[in-house]
């Protein structure tokens, strides 16, 4: 019982930790219509901001700041909006198809980044001892877990409330007005390259700022926990949950990653051991298989866009 | 030195164009950026590991390595039978999820599903032949040493003259048969194309079906010159589109450009940067010639 | 009776999205051997009605038929070899082939002999093409861009042409030798619908004429009739000011 209990909460700390990158990919893609295929290079700058800043100083590598949490989170979320701003002004104004192969190398070179640059990221071993707040406040693996999914709660509350208050500001009709058509959202008045970039770059820094929750959560950062398939992921929960619904992208996150792990878990038992290794292949077929056949037969996801015919999702 | 890293740019750029040829076309017949078109290589590679292992056990002339080569008869059967697998493969995608969903959703729907086809594709390779390296050969190859102390193999030459030869097929296809007409008709104006009489369709499952082969020499030529593995085609995405862009989507001459292009630069560029960072070269190229060309070189706005 | 005509379009609806019409319910008819000119305003669905006939635009209801036989909703491809030529009001030529590929493109539905044999016929009818048949579509002057497009569409022998704003751009030069060239189309027994915004540099060669607005008919008659009529100078007038004389541009 209590073993179901802590890996439940073990499951929902992960999953809304996804949810929250989730979150600031719904922004860009799901409200304005921004293709970041680049998702895992935003969230590991985030990571990485995060393992500067909170962790333990060491020789040969720069930084451990032993900062707090909560500087770390803002801090990471600085780093990959400062990087964002950089990416968006370079990529910004290239078409969809286009946007989406420019993103996809930048993830790419950010995370050859992270294997090379031994200085700032500690290279293929990564960073370890990232402390978990948790662990001053509670005793016991099953305390400090509830208590890090309290402080996931409350960010991911957080995060939620604030985009569903800007989707429904001037601002956010603006985001959606840009998505549907660029030349009629130019005659509102702000400029949409301006409204696009500000878009992009809030989405990241909420990618970031799950790097950050991920890295105190699990304790370490290394490079091989954002390749490219993250970004495929993160993107299947959206799709999967709705996109340009933000309960949609929670949902999707919770029922990708409970797909993810269900399947890990089940293959880990019927698969004999000595083919384990392809285990993780299994659950990547299981996931490209899902987006496919969502797309297919749901395109909108299970909840998708409220009271809003829209026609990107067409033409 | 430098003329090294030249021959081997030419060489990997050529496996490089033959992979971009597909790419490009599809990014300009069905308007969307295949991120599976890569793993099209893959399935080639590996697939011409089946044909070889059933070529090669007729044993005596089958088994045979011709010449300097590390291979036979057997491989350059094996690869044609890829190359028809990995069309059908590509058709059959085409036919069930590219094609519905350019009738029900948008372009950029495509894009998400090729990721998950590639996902898909990928993992497939992983679950049947396991993530090991594999080798078509073990037979010793001795290399070529060419004037200014460049080496070679027997093998990369004959990667390079099968390429040549490929290029020269499709130039005359392009310019010489209907079908290539069309293909470069559709390409510039599908609508236009349709009045005419051209059935759009069948066009484009020639479009699929040449640049699935061609992916499919691209992955056997890989794996003669490299070796397989399951990432082989997935580390080729960014060179692939890289190519494609440069080249202009919709032209062949620009992929095989573009592709020689990239591997020029890929191998050249260790002269400057760490070799660890040559992966990020491609994206390098695409972001230089999108920044000046939002469109691609011969791109025409279109959203 | 609708057998007699070559084309008859009966209360077309179509338009590009569904449930937004263009064509709120349009008919024509073009009998063989003569040139109808559409004119209207910009805007007024001249465009969509050929595009609705050659099979490019979804016709949600009404009915084309050519010679008498339903073709509605048959596939674009397939109508040049039923006996559809269509010259679209932008993108006529294949810029980036030659003259050469141009027109074996419009002999797609032929066989290739016959195909060829055609082409030389049509090199015989047009010797600037044939000059200039290894070179780029994209290098041609707009007169003879225009020649080439028609070329490309007279491939199958189309009995019902459909030219779109054809000598939108010429010199006034250049679009009377093509309204000769239109001329001798119907001539040689086509039936020949021709979109035009120079309404009375069309109406002067053209046998009947249809006025249409809003993707609605406005006026039809004989093309003498419809050049005495002023209703349309306050049909352009009233719908497209700054435009009153349509001809001007010519
Ligand atoms: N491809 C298209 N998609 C959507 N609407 C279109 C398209 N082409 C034309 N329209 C619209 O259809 C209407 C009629 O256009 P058109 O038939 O081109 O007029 P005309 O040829 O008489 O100038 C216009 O309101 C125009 O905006
Ligand atoms: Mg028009």
């Amino acid at each position: 019982m209590i073993g179901l209990v802590s890996y439940l909460v073990f499951f929902l700390i992960l999953s809304l930790i996804f949810g929250v990158a989730v979150l600031g990919l719904n922004l860009q893609w799901g409200f304005t219509g921004l293709f970041n295929a680049g998702v895992a290079g935003f969230t590991a700058i985030g990571a990485y901001t995060m393992a500067i800043l909170t962790g333990p100083s060491r020789d040969a590598v720069f930084g451990g700041f032993e900062l707090p949490f909560v500087a770390g989170l803002v801090g990471a979320m600085i780093a990959s909006g400062i990087s964002a701003v950089i990416v968006g002004l370079a990529t910004l104004k290239l078409r969809h198809e286009y946007l989406a192969v420019a993103t996809f190398g930048i993830a790419v070179t950010i995370q050859l980044v992270c294997l090379n640059w031994e200085y700032l990221t500690g290279g293929t071993l990564g960073l370890i001892g990232i402390p978990n707040p948790s662990k001053a406040w509670a005793e016991g693996p099953l305390a400090q877990n509830a208590l890090y999914l309290l402080v996931v709660l409350v960010v991911v509350g957080l995060t939620f409330a604030a985009l569903e208050r800007i989707v429904k500001s001037p601002w956010g009709r603006m985001l959606k007005a840009i998505r549907e058509d660029e030349i009629a959202a130019s005659s509102l008045g702000k400029s949409p390259e301006r409204v696009r970039l500000e878009a992009f770059v809030l989405g990241c820094m909420i990618m970031g700022l799950s790097g950050a929750l991920y890295v105190s959560f699990i304790g370490y950062v290394s490079p091989w926990d954002f390749l490219p398939i993250l970004t495929f992921q993160i993107w299947t929960m959206l799709i999967v949950g709705g996109s340009a619904n933000n309960r949609g992208a929670l949902l999707g996150a919770l029922i990708v990653w409970g797909v993810w792990t269900t399947s890990g878990f089940v293959i880990s038992r019927i698969v004999p051991s000595e083919i384990q290794a392809q285990g993780g292949a299994m659950q990547a077929v299981l996931i490209g298989f899902i987006l496919v056949v969502t797309l297919l037969v749901r395109p909108r996801g299970l909840i998708g866009e409220e009271l809003y015919v829209s026609r990107h999702a067409r033409s | 030195m430098i003329l090294q890293h030249i021959a081997d740019g030419i060489l990997s750029g050529a496996i490089v164009s033959l992979g971009a040829i597909g790419l490009s076309f599809t990014m300009k017949l069905l308007r969307f950026a295949n991120f599976s078109h890569s793993e099209l290589l893959t399935w080639g590679a590996y697939g011409a590991l089946v044909f070889l292992a059933f070529f090669a056990s007729f044993g005596g002339f089958f088994d045979r390595t011709i010449g300097p080569f590390s291979f036979g008869v057997a491989l350059l059967l094996a690869m044609i039978c890829a190359s028809v697998v990995t069309s059908i493969i590509a058709l059959v995608l085409h036919r069930f999820v590219f094609e519905r969903l350019s009738r029900t959703a948008g372009h950029m729907t495509m894009v998400f599903a090729s990721f998950g086809v590639a996902l898909v594709l990928r993992h497939l390779v992983v679950l049947i032949w396991g993530s090991d390296p594999i080798y078509y050969s073990n037979a010793l190859q001795f290399a070529i040493l060419l004037p200014g102390n460049v080496r070679v193999m027997p093998d990369q030459v004959f990667l390079l003259g099968l390429t040549i030869i490929v290029v020269i097929a499709l130039h005359l296809f392009m310019t010489r048969s209907r079908t290539g007409i069309a293909m470069r008709g559709v390409a510039e104006n599908p609508d236009l194309a349709r009045v005419s009489g051209v059935n759009v369709d069948r066009i484009i499952t020639w479009v699929w079906i040449i640049g699935a082969s061609g992916a499919a020499m691209g992955g056997v030529l890989y794996g003669m010159t490299v070796q397989l593995r399951p990432e082989l085609g997935f580390s080729l995405i960014l060179p692939l589109f890289a190519a494609a862009i440069l080249g202009g989507a919709g032209s062949l001459y620009g992929a095989v450009l573009g592709g020689l292009i990239v591997g020029l630069s890929e191998n050249l560029s260790v002269m400057i940067i760490p070799t660890t960072y040559k992966p990020a070269v491609p994206f390098l190229l695409i972001l230089a010639i999108l920044y000046f060309r939002p469109d691609g070189i011969f791109g025409e706005r279109s959203r | 009776m609708s057998g007699d005509h070559a084309l008859e379009a009966v209360e077309i609806i179509a338009g590009y999205v569904p449930d937004l019409p263009i064509l709120h319910g349009v008919s024509a008819h073009v009998d063989a051997g003569e040139v109808v000119s559409m004119i209207g305003p910009n805007g007024a669905g001249k465009s969509t009605l050929v595009k609705a006939i050659a099979g490019l635009v979804q016709i949600s209801s009404g009915t084309v038929r050519l010679d008498g036989r339903d073709i509605t909703g048959i596939v674009a491809h397939k109508l040049p070899a039923d006996g559809v030529g269509y010259v679209p009001q932008i993108g006529n030529v294949f810029a980036t082939l030659t003259i050469h590929e141009n027109l074996i493109m419009g002999g797609a539905p032929l066989s290739k002999s016959a195909a060829l044999e055609r082409i030389e016929e049509i090199y015989e009818m047009y010797p600037t093409l044939k000059d200039k048949r290894h070179d780029k579509a994209g290098v041609l002057s707009g007169g003879q861009r225009q020649i080439l497009a028609v070329a490309r569409a007279l491939l199958t022998r189309p009995r019902l042409m459909l030219l779109d704003e054809p000598t939108a751009g010429l010199s006034p030069m250049a679009a009377g030798a093509f309204f000769d060239l239109v001329r001798g189309l119907a001539e040689g027994g086509a039936a020949v619908l021709m979109v035009e915004q120079n309404a009375k540099a069309a109406l002067r060669v053209s046998d009947r004429g249809y006025v249409l607005a809003e993707g609605q008919n406005r006026l039809e008659g004989f093309a003498a009739e419809l050049l005495a009529n002023e209703e349309i100078g306050e049909i352009f007038l009233g719908l497209r000011r700054g435009a009153a004389k349509p001809e001007a541009s010519v």
